[in-house]
């Protein structure tokens, strides 16, 4: 796993001095570490849902559920920060998500990769300055029957050409 | 819903049994739309939603729709299956909206298989 | 021939196929006729049609008791049973049937029994096809030895990829005393290039909890989980769908069908970490941890989740199971080879002209699979390699191409049988590049707990980057394959003992490729860009101005007749000009 302690987080965007999360959002996380506190192993459904309420796991929200679930922070960090599908940084507006399985990689994938750093001029994990786009690669999603693949939001593109992928990715405002 | 004995269960067996040959089911025709990951993602609700338009306006009551899941042949989605009483099932591949329509009329209704758009014709081997 | 389509078997051809066995037996005509089970020749409402050979005779709607009358008359006295007679309408450009095309007429289905027939979301299509009768066998009729005992004698191997007999697993989980034990199922599909699993949890959701219900009686265990990762949204959708009409038809929960046996299900969702697909680590992710996973022993069966005896087995061995149990285990051992029983559900992707998920019998021919049923390469390229098993597998060549697919015969390729991901490549796949997208995989993946994983596959992955960069060093070669032997041999878990196989492989069957990045700087698939000169081979160079017409940024001048050039100031390095050269011209 990617490790997101500050070494190798990539250069975010400054995060607003507030972090974006409102006490409904905090009211909502409440309601979910109350449902689950009590049954073992629910710390990872804990931080998905809890991620879906806020977009991303900033360091307040991961020591708020920790408070509630009466866990010391070092597990909920390290628990969000093992696993891919947590975000501690904002994402964008549209997520583009690029698939760097094996069949799109042998369709080419990172040249799509390339293509979108370039136009975008973001890296990978990052977002773009007005916070419309951030780019993403992703284990393989099993659309490999459609290499190479290009999710944007929730929509999935399949057999994407590097020279037409801005088409699609222009798309969304 | 009520819990099923294992009468029940049999009973279920016998019933959607006759219904899947559509020899009792008072159809005619069944369409199947596969909508697995890589249907959905090749543009299966498109074609879902000419065949339901298509079946609005023809106004039968006799033809089923349904989906499955992947039908196995994913470079070529998006599939359907067209199923007429007493005859051998018809795959259809790499189908658009408009293909759709165009089988609905001429095979669903009229009888007859769009032979430009088909795979194939029967069932799978099971054994 | 019988036919044993699904339209067939429905009309009860294997009943016909069994009287037909029965029948010849008796009148001792088994030496001299031989029944076949065949693909559908596309008569479905006639079914079930049996074809006589050499005569070339069509029978439609036979019935099993139909079988001694025509076995008198055809076979005994040679005469043609008139009553059953069928004469096939005269083909005239028809639609192919299914048993003409060869992505269909050499598999088999049966743990992808409902493909393309069953709605997933509705219960009673699931049941309509024979669906929880075998749970119901396995409830009434059968004691938990007798259930290991013929999940033993199946052979059935564990899909996953290690292929441990699933009914010793069981067994050994039942002779465990414990109060509590779990059942869990292995959804965590992260080997890139596969998607059978996935598959089977959008079609079928049912047939994975039929034999979790199986597998629970079996080993005494009242909870499950069904651990899928988070990048499969739709299987999530349909297994909870499958779950909740189960339970609200008392099909799961207490006292399922009224047998006493109590059953509840839940899915939990990965979070995304390949590493989650070991059972340790899975277990560790269930349990709300960070997954990583522990030695062994303790195996699982003694001490899994939440430190109680669990069984965990992948989504396409539960679906094995109900057919199993319903059919016998004889059923199961009649096709596939001598240690590898049965069929196996391979996901083809790659350059391949059919892309997709196929059932075929174990012991098939690799050759077979790929340009049969994937109907050969795309586009007018060459095959150049297979990758089998994903990161912990490898990659096979064109000169082992008519190896049998079975466990045993595939792991001496040193590549593996994996979860059953096959990604086949054409020339212009390199594969040092290869193996060095295989290594920033696991080493992104390696959970870090243990050293040899951790820093040895970073440091392989270091070597391949600079050989792919055109800055290898002699000797490179050498180091890869003796730091590859010792992550191996000193790795934890299956993650770090199985990662170096795809540079193992690749250095077994493509040297000369790491030799002409090394030694000659030079990538013969024109893949590492560092590599590549962008010049015009002009022997090569047909003139035929494709480079010219396809390059994005005008770099390439040319004229009819004449050699191309590239323009190297103006040259993006973008490759289109490779792709679209059809005689590998560009250097």
């Amino acid at each position: 796993m990617s490790c997101a302690s500050p070494c190798t987080t990539p250069k975010q965007v400054a995060i607003p001095a507030d972090d974006g999360i409102t006490p409904e959002m905090y009211r909502k996380i409440d309601v979910i570490v109350a449902a689950h506190k009590d049954k073992p192993g629910s710390l990872i459904p804990v931080l998905q849902k809890s991620q879906e309420v806020c977009g991303y796991l900033p360091h307040s929200v991961q020591r708020h559920i920790a408070k509630g679930m009466k866990i010391s922070p070092s597990v909920v960090f390290g628990v969000a920060t093992f696993y891919s599908f947590f975000t501690l940084v904002p994402r964008g507006k549209h997520v583009i998500r690029v698939c760097l399985g094996t069949a799109c990689y042998v369709k080419r994938s990172e040249e799509i990769i390339d293509k979108l750093k370039g136009e975008l001029g973001i890296k990978v994990g990052e977002i773009t300055q007005d916070g419309k786009y951030s780019l993403e690669a992703v284990r393989c999603l099993g659309a490999c029957g459609l290499a190479p693949v290009v999710v944007v939001g929730q929509d999935t593109y399949g057999d994407v050409a590097a020279t037409k992928v801005m088409e699609i990715v222009k798309k969304y405002e | 819903m009520a819990k099923l004995t294992i009468a029940d269960l049999k009973k279920i067996k016998e019933e959607y049994h006759a219904n899947q040959q559509l020899r009792e089911g008072g159809f005619t025709a069944k369409i199947t739309v596969h909508m697995g990951t890589c249907g959905i993602a090749a543009g299966a609700r498109g074609i879902m939603d000419a065949i339901l338009d298509e079946l609005n306006k023809s106004g039968r009551k006799d033809v089923a729709i349904t989906t499955s899941g992947c039908a196995g042949l994913c470079s070529k989605e998006p599939m359907l299956t067209i199923e007429r009483t007493g005859e051998a099932p018809v795959k259809y591949i790499a189908l658009t909206p408009d293909k759709a329509r165009k089988i609905f009329t001429e095979h669903v209704m009229g009888g007859n298989a769009v032979k430009e758009y088909a795979l194939v014709v029967g069932h799978e081997t099971t054994y | 021939m019988i036919c044993a389509g699904t339209g067939c078997v429905a009309n009860g051809s294997l009943k016909v196929k069994d009287a037909f066995d029965k029948e010849l037996v008796a009148r001792n005509l088994q030496n001299e006729i031989k029944v076949v089970l065949t693909g559908c020749n596309g008569f479905c409402a006639k079914g079930p049609v049996i074809v006589v050979y050499p005569e070339d005779i069509f029978y439609q709607q036979v019935r099993p008791e139909d079988v001694s009358h025509l076995v008198e008359e055809h076979f005994i006295k040679g005469r043609p049973v008139q009553k059953f007679l069928y004469t096939p309408p005269a083909k005239k450009d028809a639609i192919p049937v299914m048993n003409e095309i060869p992505f269909f007429k050499h598999q088999v289905l049966r743990a992808l029994r409902n493909r393309s027939l069953i709605d997933a979301e509705k219960i009673e299509e699931y049941i309509a096809r024979d669906g929880y009768m075998a749970a119901v066998k396995a409830l009434t009729e059968m004691t938990p030895e007798q259930i290991v005992a013929e999940m033993k004698r199946s052979g059935l191997r564990g899909r996953g990829g290690a292929g441990f007999l699933t009914g010793l697993k069981w067994e050994l989980c039942l002779k465990v005393k414990g109060d509590i034990k779990y059942i869990l199922c292995n959804g965590d599909e992260g080997d890139p290039g596969a998607f059978m699993d996935r598959s089977v949890m959008e079609a079928d959701p049912h047939s994975v909890l039929e034999g979790m219900i199986i597998a629970a009686k079996a080993i005494d265990a009242h909870y499950g989980y069904i651990y899928v990762r988070a990048e499969y949204p739709l299987a999530v959708h349909r297994l909870q769908l499958a779950i909740d009409q189960a339970k609200e038809r008392g099909l799961l929960g207490k006292d399922i069908l009224g047998t006493g046996f109590d059953l509840d299900i839940e899915i939990y969702q990965g979070a995304g970490a390949f590493v989650c697909g070991e059972e340790t680590a899975l277990m560790a992710s269930i349990e709300g941890l960070r997954g990583m996973p522990r030695p062994k022993p303790p195996f699982p069966v003694y001490k899994g989740l939440f430190q109680r005896p669990s069984v965990l087995n992948n989504v396409e061995t539960f679906a094995n199971v109900p057919p199993i149990i319903l059919h016998g285990a004889d059923w199961h051992a009649s096709l596939g080879t001598e240690k590898s029983k049965g069929t196996k559900v391979f996901a083809l992707s790659g350059a391949l002209n059919n892309i997709g998920l196929v059932e075929v019998p174990m012991g098939i021919p690799l050759k077979t699979i790929i340009y049969d049923i994937g109907g050969g390469i795309k586009g007018n390229r060459k095959f150049k390699a297979v990758q089998m098993g994903g990161p912990s597998g490898g990659c096979i060549p064109e000169s082992l191409i008519d190896t049998p697919v079975d466990y045993e015969n595939i792991t001496k390729t040193g590549a593996i049988m994996g979860s059953g991901g096959m990604v086949v490549m054409d020339e212009t796949t390199c594969m040092p590049a290869m193996a060095k997208f295989f290594l920033e995989f696991t080493e992104d993946e390696s959970c870090g707990k243990c050293v040899p994983c951790r820093i040895g596959n970073k440091t392989l992955l270091t070597i391949l980057e600079r050989i792919t960069n055109g800055e290898g060093r002699e000797g490179d070669i050498d180091l890869l394959l003796q730091l590859s032997q010792q992550v191996k041999d000193a790795s934890l878990c299956g993650l770090g003992q199985t990662s170096p196989n795809p540079i193992l492989t690749t250095i077994k069957y493509f040297r000369d490729e790491y030799e002409a990045h090394i030694h000659e700087k030079r990538c013969p698939a024109r893949v590492c860009t560092p590599l590549v000169k962008f010049k015009v081979n002009e022997e090569k160079c047909k003139k035929c101005g494709l480079c010219y017409k396809n390059c994005p940024v005008g770099a390439i001048t040319w004229e009819k007749g004449k050699v191309a050039s590239i323009d190297l100031e103006k040259c993006t390095k973008c490759k289109t000009c490779i792709k679209n050269c059809r005689f590998w011209a560009i250097d």
